[in-house]
């Protein structure tokens, strides 16, 4: 059972990532190609998922927002991962002063989600594709820098350690060599948890203007220019939601899956 | 202690909102006025703005004048930004408020379904619904939502706001009826994510040795679950509750832009368009203040559900 959820959320990211690069040398129309006469059609033929208010084919623009969304999640979490894991790393091996810098450090971040941190660079220097990885990537690093600290703190405790320095390893070499490989499955677990975030995040700073400008198609975007014509053509609103919501169920059930996989004694808890 | 980690958090929030806002390449002034602009007006505008004075001397009135509620005034209109702000806080506070009350009325009952039901259908279809609630963005909730009881049944009204009391004349009727939409597309995400967490806390309660021995002692499963279960999760579900809060702030900032609600959100992000920088510095820091002071209460609420961390730390 638990499996499945596992697999399911593997099958729905895949073909996240297979539209994304579908989308590089394929796309049923031009996604910037505005047709005039070809406005608000239903969903049928020639257009699979009917076209919006400028005439544009929605699958298209569809295929080509993957490409925005996995680009700007990837790129946000790595920058995460970037900033969060070392930080945690040091805080786990130091413990002491260290470790309760590094949990206020995160506390005050934490009261900086995403969409504050995207405000404010938006308002200094213009939003942009970069502002929003930017943003969303440091509202990310807190989660990091616990997840890390957290597991740090238990390999720490293990016998291999006490052996390694026993042997005079410095603590460079125990972090690189020891430490991370031992903490990474926790790292990947936590990697697409906030890859699903991102993706969320992303979807709200693109509706809101505050992301990739026009005209580079984004789900977030899509649902708010579907929302013009919410009276007209409602269903036209479905698609780029549902293709968020499938991402985003599918990273979470991949993170949920990998989870479990690693520690079958939390099959039960969560 | 506590106190004095939330007067440091402060200080360090609003240096980093003073910092990103204003030690980012990009001149308030030439934004104001346009790229083609006579570079002596610029200068003129600088000096009144105040603009050409150190940053240390910027932040020392910016910060110092929020002491006292003085968040500056805006740079298009020149009106104070704490009048800007506080007819808004009101509309945006009661979006946050009634969520933030009405969520955990929604999870608490179906994460217990969920927990004690978790090898039948009726469980995995609890676990099912949280799971997919928490994947869809309060966007979209709100746009289902209008679709359906806005442009389908002409329920309720796709968007706008009315206050409370307009003129003197109570609104009760028209205040709920733009509310509900908005709210719920906030409840349902955050009962969602809400929702796991009573779950997984009440499924360790189910595993532990006092719940089998009210069992034993011939409590039924829901007596003994709602006597012990309660109080034992209810660590989990406040804490999470806070920590949401931030995550309920950015949803009431996007829910405002999708219902048209004039709150803070939609001062922030006009302000944003304008490059008024400093109702952006004002506004975000009024949001920060908030998330921080709701950090304060989480950690001060523990001690009222828990009496062992009376005295010591939590940490």
């Amino acid at each position: 059972m638990r499996r499945a959820g596992l697999w399911v959320g593997v099958v729905l990211v895949a073909l996240v990532i297979l539209a994304a690069l579908v989308s590089l040398v394929w796309t049923p129309y031009n996604p910037l190609q505005v047709q005039p006469t070809q406005t608000l059609r239903p969903a049928g033929w020639p257009h699979l998922l009917g076209t919006d208010g400028f005439g544009i084919d929605i699958l298209s623009r569809l295929l080509v927002g993957a490409r925005t969304t996995v680009y700007v999640g990837l790129v946000a979490v790595s920058l995460a991962a970037v900033g969060g894991v070392p930080l945690g790393i040091l805080a786990g091996m130091l413990g002491g002063w260290v470790s309760q810098v590094v949990l206020r450090v995160t506390d005050v971040l934490y009261a900086f989600p995403a969409l504050l941190l995207a405000i404010l660079l938006a308002a200094a220097v213009g939003a942009s594709t970069t502002t929003a990885m930017v943003a969303i990537g440091i509202a990310s690093i807190p989660a990091f820098a616990r997840v890390a600290r957290a597991a740090t703190l238990i390999v720490m405790t293990q016998d291999y350690i006490l052996a390694a320095r026993a042997c005079g390893t410095s603590r460079w070499t125990i972090s690189v060599r020891h430490v991370l490989p031992n903490i990474a499955a926790v790292l990947g677990v936590q990697a697409s948890v906030s890859f699903g975030i991102a993706i969320l995040a992303e979807a709200a700073l693109s509706y809101l203007g505050l992301a990739t400008p026009p005209p580079t198609p984004t789900w977030g975007r899509m649902l708010h220019d579907a929302q013009t014509y919410i009276f007209s053509s409602p269903v036209q609103a479905l698609w780029p939601g549902l293709a968020i919501a499938w991402s985003v169920l599918g990273l979470n059930l991949l993170g949920d899956g990998l989870r479990d996989h690693l520690d079958p004694r939390l099959r039960e808890a969560t | 202690m506590r106190l004095l980690v939330f007067a440091a958090s402060l200080v360090v929030a609003s240096v980093a909102i003073f910092l990103v806002v204003n030690a980012l390449p990009g001149d308030v002034a030439t934004a104001i006025l346009g790229f083609g602009a006579d570079p002596s007006s610029v200068a003129a505008l600088r000096l009144r703005l105040g603009l050409d004075r150190p940053l240390l001397v910027r932040y020392l009135s910016w910060a110092g004048g929020m002491l006292h509620g003085d968040l500056g005034r805006s740079y298009l209109t020149g009106e104070p930004v704490s009048a800007l702000v506080s007819p808004r806080v009101a509309v945006t506070a009661w979006l946050v408020v009634i969520s933030m009350l009405l969520a955990p009325l929604v999870a608490l009952p179906v994460g217990m379904l969920a927990a004690m039901k978790r090898r039948t259908w009726q469980g995995a279809v609890a676990s099912a619904a949280s799971q997919v609630g928490l994947s869809i963005p309060t966007v979209y909730a709100g746009i289902l939502l209008v679709v359906v009881f806005a442009v389908g049944l002409h329920w309720l009204p796709a968007n706008g706001y009315t206050d409370l009391v307009v003129g003197g004349t109570w609104r009760p009727a028209e205040f709920v009826q733009h509310l509900v939409l908005p709210v719920a597309s906030l409840v349902i995400v955050q009962a969602s994510v809400l929702t796991r967490y009573v779950r997984s806390a009440f499924v360790e309660v189910l595993n532990e040795d006092y719940f089998r021995t009210a069992r034993a002692v011939g409590w039924t499963r829901w007596r003994a679950l709602w006597r012990h279960g309660v109080r034992n999760a209810a660590i989990s579900v406040v804490t999470v509750i806070g920590l949401q809060l931030s995550t309920l702030l950015v949803g009431a900032i996007v829910v405002e832009q999708v219902f048209r609600i004039p709150g803070l959100g939609t001062a922030l992000l006009s302000a944003v368009s304008n490059r008024d920088l400093i109702v952006v510095q004002g506004i975000v820091m009024v949001l920060v203040f908030a998330v921080l002071v709701i950090n304060l209460l989480t950690d001060l609420s523990y001690l009222l559900i828990d009496p062992r961390l009376r005295g010591g730390d939590r940490r």
